[in-house]
C-alpha cells in the first residue's frame, strides 16, 4: 500500500468523522429547538399548576423552600437548562428529590426548566 | 353631626340608631328582669372547625352539626402547608402558616386576634398540655420557638443545632412537633437525625422559659414526620432516608431512641416518593398502629406490645395520610399524587380493603367529626369539601372551599399530640 493511498484513506475518514460530529450538533440542535416548542398550552398549563401545587407539596407553593430547597431564579444563577432538566428526570440521589420521568417527558422538563430559570415564576406569584 | 347623603355616613347613622335602639330594649331588660347582667355573651364552638384554604391565604370556619360554613379569615399569609392546634377553650385556632406566620384566629367572633411573623419558612405546630404555651416548628433558620398562647410573645428560642459528618455545626430543619404530658415538646431534625425533648414544666407546676432539653441521637436518617400515641407516651417518627420507623418511650427517654420495623422493604426497590407521608393522630385500633410505607404502595401494621409488623396491606399508591376513624374500627388512607383522586378504607380487623372511593382530583385531607359519624374530606382541584357518612360512604353535602388542604375540628383542643 502506497503512502499516498494511506494519507488519503485517513483524509476520508476524518472528514467523515466531521461530517458526523457536524451532522449530530446540527440534530441536537434541532431536537433542542423543536423539545422547546412542543409542549402545547393545554400541557404547559397543567405544568403550571403541578409547579405550584405538587412539586409545592416540598418547594413551597411560592417556590420559595420547604423541606426541599427554593426554586426561585436567585437560586439557579450557576446552573443551566441541562442540570435542571435532569435533576427533574432523574431527581437527586441522597435527597428527598424524586426522579419525575414517569410523569415528565424530557419536552414538559425542558419547559419546566426554562420556566424556572426566566423568572416567571415571580409572576406567577404576583 | 352633620349628615349628608353619602351611603357610607347613612349607614353610619343606621350603625348609631340601631345602637341607641339596642341600649335601650338591654337597658328595658335589664330593668323588667331585675338582675344584672354582665357583657359576656357565651357561643358555643364544640362543633366548629376549620379548613384551610391553601392558596388563598384564607381559612374558612365551618359548624360540623349544621355542615355550614360559619365564616371566612383572610390575611393569613402562604398557608401552602399549613396546620391548625386549638385553645382548649376552643375558641382560637393558631394557624402555622408555610411563610412563618403564626396567626391566632379567633373562630368565634372571626376575626385575628394576634398574629406574628416568626421564622422565614415554618412546617407546623403544636399547644402545650396547659395551654399556655405555642411551639412553632421551623426550616429556615431550623429549629423550634416557642410563644406565649396569649399574646404570642417569645418565650423560648430553641434552634436545632447539630454536627454533621465533617464535625460542623449545622441549623436542622425540625419536624414532628407534638406536645407530650409533663409540659414538654417532642420534635426532630431532618438533616441532625435526632429526636428531641423539650421539657418546661418546673417543680411547682408551672412553667419555665428556658426548658430542659434532652437530646437523643442517631434515631435514624431523616426523620421527616412523627406521631404520639393517644395516651402521650411513645413518640413515633417516620425515617425517609431508611426503612423503618424511630420510637421513643416518653416514660422512659434515658432508653432512647429504638428502631423498630428496620427490615422492612429490605432488598426492594422503592418507588419515586412525590409526596411525603403525613403521621398525623395515631390510627390505632386495639394493640394495631397503622403508618404509611414511604415508597411502596402499602400500609403497615405495628403490633403495638411486641413492636413487631404483623402486616402489609397493599393500597391504590402511596399513602399520605392513614387515620382510623374515631372507634377504631376502620382506617381511612388518601393517597400521594399522581393516585390522588381516591380513598381507601380499611377494615381494621379482616385488614380487607372495605370500599374504594372517588372523591375527585387531588384529595389532600379528612377529618372525622367528634365520635366519627362523618368525615369531611378536602378535594383540592375541585374547590371542594365532601361531607360524607361513614356507614354509607354516602356524600350527605359538599362545601366549596377554594383550593381546600387540611381540616380542623376543635375536638382536637382536648388530645395529646393533635
Amino acid at each position: 500500500m502506497s503512502k499516498n493511498t494511506t494519507s488519503r484513506k485517513l483524509a476520508i475518514q476524518i472528514a467523515i468523522a466531521i461530517a458526523i460530529i457536524v451532522l449530530a450538533v446540527i440534530a441536537k440542535k434541532s431536537v433542542a429547538d423543536e423539545s422547546a416548542g412542543t409542549i402545547s398550552t393545554e400541557r404547559a398549563e397543567q405544568l403550571t399548576h403541578m409547579l405550584r401545587h405538587d412539586c409545592g407539596s416540598c418547594h413551597g407553593m411560592t417556590l420559595k423552600g420547604g423541606l426541599g430547597p427554593s426554586l426561585l431564579p436567585e437560586q439557579f444563577k450557576d446552573k443551566n437548562i441541562e442540570y435542571l432538566k435532569l435533576t427533574i428526570l432523574h431527581g437527586r440521589n441522597g435527597t428527598a428529590m424524586p426522579p419525575w420521568n414517569a410523569i415528565i417527558s424530557e419536552d414538559d422538563a425542558h419547559w419546566l426548566a426554562e420556566f424556572l430559570l426566566s423568572g416567571r415564576i415571580n409572576e406567577l406569584n404576583k | 353631626m352633620t349628615l349628608s347623603n353619602t351611603p357610607k355616613s347613612k349607614n353610619k347613622a343606621f350603625k348609631l340608631l340601631n345602637a341607641a335602639m339596642l341600649t335601650t330594649a338591654f337597658s328595658l331588660s335589664a330593668l323588667l328582669g331585675g338582675c344584672a347582667t354582665t357583657s359576656t355573651t357565651y357561643k358555643a364552638s364544640g362543633d366548629l372547625g376549620t379548613i384551610i384554604e391553601r392558596a388563598d391565604g384564607a381559612v374558612t370556619i365551618v359548624n360540623t352539626t349544621a355542615r355550614t360554613i360559619e365564616g371566612r379569615i383572610e390575611g393569613l399569609g402562604d398557608l401552602s402547608h399549613a396546620s391548625i392546634v386549638y385553645s382548649r377553650d376552643e375558641q382560637f385556632a393558631y394557624v402555622f402558616g408555610r411563610d412563618g406566620g403564626l396567626t391566632k384566629v379567633d373562630i368565634l367572633n372571626q376575626n385575628i386576634a394576634k398574629r406574628v411573623l416568626q421564622s422565614g419558612n415554618s412546617i407546623g405546630g403544636a399547644i402545650s398540655q396547659d395551654g399556655k404555651l405555642v411551639a412553632v416548628s421551623n426550616y429556615t433558620p431550623g429549629g423550634v420557638k416557642v410563644f406565649d398562647a396569649e399574646t404570642l410573645e417569645l418565650v423560648a428560642d430553641i434552634p436545632a443545632f447539630y454536627t454533621d459528618e465533617n464535625g460542623e455545626q449545622k441549623q436542622s430543619k425540625t419536624v414532628g412537633l407534638v406536645d407530650a404530658p409533663g409540659q414538654r415538646f417532642v420534635f426532630s431534625l431532618f438533616e441532625g437525625n435526632e429526636t428531641w425533648i423539650a421539657d418546661f414544666s418546673n417543680d411547682e407546676g408551672g412553667l419555665v422559659t428556658k426548658p430542659k432539653i434532652t437530646k437523643l441521637s442517631n434515631v435514624g436518617k431523616q426523620p421527616y414526620d412523627a406521631l404520639i400515641s393517644p395516651d402521650g407516651r411513645y413518640y413515633i417518627a417516620g425515617l425517609f432516608g431508611e426503612d423503618g420507623l424511630a420510637l421513643v418511650d416518653l416514660w422512659h427517654p434515658e432508653k432512647g431512641a429504638k428502631r423498630i420495623l428496620p427490615n422492612y422493604g429490605k432488598g426492594e426497590q422503592r418507588l419515586p416518593v412525590y409526596k411525603m407521608p403525613h403521621l398525623e393522630g395515631w390510627a390505632v385500633a386495639g394493640n394495631l398502629a397503622f403508618v404509611p410505607a414511604v415508597g411502596r404502595h402499602e400500609v403497615l401494621v405495628i403490633d403495638m406490645t411486641s413492636w413487631q409488623q404483623v402486616g402489609q396491606i397493599p393500597v391504590y399508591g402511596q399513602p399520605v395520610f392513614v387515620m382510623s376513624r374515631p372507634d377504631g374500627r376502620e382506617i381511612w388512607v388518601n393517597f400521594a399524587f399522581p393516585k390522588n383522586d381516591t380513598l381507601q378504607v380499611i377494615d381494621a380487623e379482616s385488614f380487607d380493603i372495605q370500599k374504594t372511593l372517588k372523591p375527585g382530583k387531588a384529595v389532600l385531607h379528612m377529618e372525622f367529626t367528634p365520635r366519627g359519624e362523618e368525615v369531611w374530606v378536602s378535594v383540592r382541584d375541585e374547590d371542594t369539601v365532601r361531607v360524607l357518612n361513614t356507614t354509607t360512604y354516602k356524600e350527605i353535602t359538599s362545601l366549596k372551599a377554594l383550593k381546600p388542604s387540611g381540616i380542623f375540628f376543635t375536638s382536637r383542643a382536648h388530645q395529646i399530640g393533635l
